[in-house]
């Protein structure tokens, strides 16, 4: 940059961070904001202003700006497009030269991409909608322990979605009988429990207790039944040194896999446990407390499938997707766009769902989808029309909330899975016939009979608060 | 608790549809019919029960690579129950596209018919 002399002031942002005419590059990181600027801001100069603060810029110039290449360096806004149904927002494109970032590191993305940015006074609100990761750096990430693939295979179990159950009440049972309850769900024929995520280690029930005696529940079911069992051990922790030796004792006792919060833990702290987990043969389970935190506002925050990518590359084998039907907010098209983002080796731009950018995995493993959260029998023929086989499904009230308990509450809910996935496989539109395939199925199962008799009427009917940009009204299922 | 049913001693499974009634011969063949719409190669294996824990049962011939046939797949079943009626014996889909299986379930179980 020899000739450029030095001039202190500050300048407007989009004389050197807004560029209309540039070509993002394949290796190029880009992200999608939805902004909206205070009021008398131009578009143009608000999207170079969160192209600036997120990459290489300040609010004044300063005479070390001289000393490197920024116009390699820097961010560039280089398109601008309206938001559907809102006149106030518009969407900002941003291209990122993918030496910004440390290899390997979802943590170094977020510091730039969400930084000090979204603090930024001449922008009212703004919320990260997507990032498209250039393959390179999908490259240099660890991704997911195991994957969709090497979990069937080491649990022996296909052509069909798996069953799970949070065991409740989520605190102050004792370990023994919160390994009897585990226990019970698993010989009824589910082929997960789980740990609710507030459980760690408490005084009503401290972790190595729980591990134990759920250790117990989950080999004796394994060997009644016939069928692989396990149950996803929280290994999340105040510390990485204690979250390491929660994974270890949990490996010790012969658990096939853990558990861990992603967002609340961190991710310095997941990608660590991502990697013991491969190498120590560990299926590894992803919840997502404080998401909603992030992700609900439709003006401002993280969208859910940015979360999602970044889990993806931070790694993890299950991540809670939203149930579109049951108790917690997820609209349909939306949910399918990111649990395309989970599994898919290659996920094409698709507006309808969400999806800014083209995202290519690479040979990256995929995550499966878990939905959960007030699910119930009823639900079924919709969870497996809209999941599909590579997903988990996970009844807490459900299962545990049948009248004779939670085996005959398993057993129910793997009865009418099955007799939707053969009824799927028959080719039969299960969504539409789900009434008949289940009145059908519960002929044989006394179990699953009074289950749809216990549910019929509960439905989880409110409005979707975080909807599609392009999208008209939510679609919603509604069973029985 | 009068009208609460006790959930028997754990009944043994076999994973996908072994929740399900015995197959009928008419549900069977759908399931194949299936399978082969996904582009799936069929292949059969069968175990002892007592050995059915393992990953690896014991192959059948060879995967069917390319059979297309339904009537061709059961009478391999079959032929396969009628040497080893002792013996689990599965159906599976292999999906070379995912290096996995689209689908495996038992067929005939130990000392059925």
């Amino acid at each position: 940059m020899a000739g450029k002399t030095y001039k202190a002031g500050v300048k407007e942002y989009r004389s050197t961070y807004w560029t209309p005419d540039y070509v993002p590059l394949d290796t190029d990181l880009l992200a999608c904001f939805k902004v909206v600027a205070q009021a008398g801001v131009p578009r143009e100069e608000a999207a170079a202003a969160v192209a600036a603060e997120s990459s290489t810029g300040t609010w004044t110039t300063v005479w070390t700006d001289l000393l490197t290449d920024l116009e390699y360096y820097k961010g560039r806004a280089y398109r601008i497009e309206p938001v559907p149904g809102d006149a106030n927002a518009f969407y900002a494109f941003i291209a990122y030269p993918i030496d910004l970032f440390e290899e390997g590191s979802v943590v170094n993305v977020l510091t730039s991409l969400v930084g000090n940015v979204f603090g930024f006074k001449a922008i009212r609100s703004l919320r990260l909608e997507d990032i498209r990761f250039p393959l390179a750096y999908v490259k240099t990430c660890g991704g997911p322990p195991n994957g969709i693939q090497l979990e069937r295979d080491r649990l022996q179990k296909y052509g069909r979605p798996l069953l799970g159950c949070t065991i409740k009440p989520k605190l102050g049972l004792s370990a023994k009988n919160y390994g009897r309850a585990v226990y019970e769900c698993l010989r009824g024929g589910l082929d997960f429990t789980k740990d609710d995520e507030n459980i760690n280690s408490q005084p009503f029930m401290r972790w190595q207790h729980r591990f134990e005696f759920v250790m117990e529940a989950v080999h004796k079911a394994t060997q009644e039944t016939g069928e692989r069992k396990g149950h996803y051990l929280n290994c999340t922790a105040s510390t990485p040194e204690e979250m390491y030796k929660r994974a270890e004792f949990a490996k010790s006792l012969g658990a096939p896999i853990i558990m861990h919060d992603f967002l609340t833990a961190g991710f310095t702290a997941n990608t660590g446990l991502a990697n013991w987990c491969r190498e120590n043969g560990m299926l590894l389970h992803i919840h997502r407390a404080m998401h909603a935190v992030l992700d609900r506002n439709p003006l401002h925050g993280i969208h859910f499938r940015v979360l999602t990518k970044c889990l993806r590359l931070s790694g993890g084998d299950h991540l809670h997707s939203g149930t579109v039907v049951g108790k917690l907010e997820g609209d349909r098209e939306a949910t399918i766009g990111w649990i395309d983002l989970m599994r898919e080796p290659f996920v094409p731009e698709n507006r309808a769902r969400g999806i800014f950018f083209d995202q290519d995995w690479g040979s990256m493993p995929g995550v499966m989808p878990v939905a959960s959260g007030g699910i119930h029998v009823w639900h079924m023929p919709a969870l497996v029309t809209i999941f599909g086989d590579d997903s988990c499904l996970q009844f807490g009230g459900g299962t545990l909330g049948h009248p004779w308990g939670n085996a005959a509450g398993a057993h129910a809910n793997r009865v009418a899975l099955e007799a939707c996935v053969e009824a799927r496989n028959q080719g039969r539109p299960v969504e539409r016939e789900g009434r008949e395939i289940l009145t059908a199925a519960a002929a044989h199962s006394p179990e699953l009979k009074i289950a749809m008799e216990t549910w019929k009427e509960i439905k989880f009917e409110f409005d979707t608060v975080d909807k599609l940009d392009a999208g008209g009204p939510a679609l919603r299922v509604v069973n029985a | 608790m009068s009208d609460v049913m006790p959930y028997p001693s754990t009944p043994r499974h076999t994973e996908t549809f072994s929740y399900l009634p015995p197959m009928t011969p008419d549900r069977m063949r759908k399931q194949i019919e299936y399978l082969i719409s996904m582009n799936w190669n069929p292949a059969i294996e069968h175990t002892e029960p007592e050995k059915s824990f393992s990953n690896f049962w014991y192959l059948w011939k060879l995967p069917f690579f390319g059979e297309r046939s339904v009537e061709k797949i059961l009478a391999e079943l079959e032929a396969c129950h009628r040497a080893n009626p002792s013996h689990h014996v599965r159906l599976i889909g292999y999906d070379n596209y995912t290096q996995s299986q689209g689908t495996a379930f038992v067929v005939y179980r130990a000392g059925s018919r």
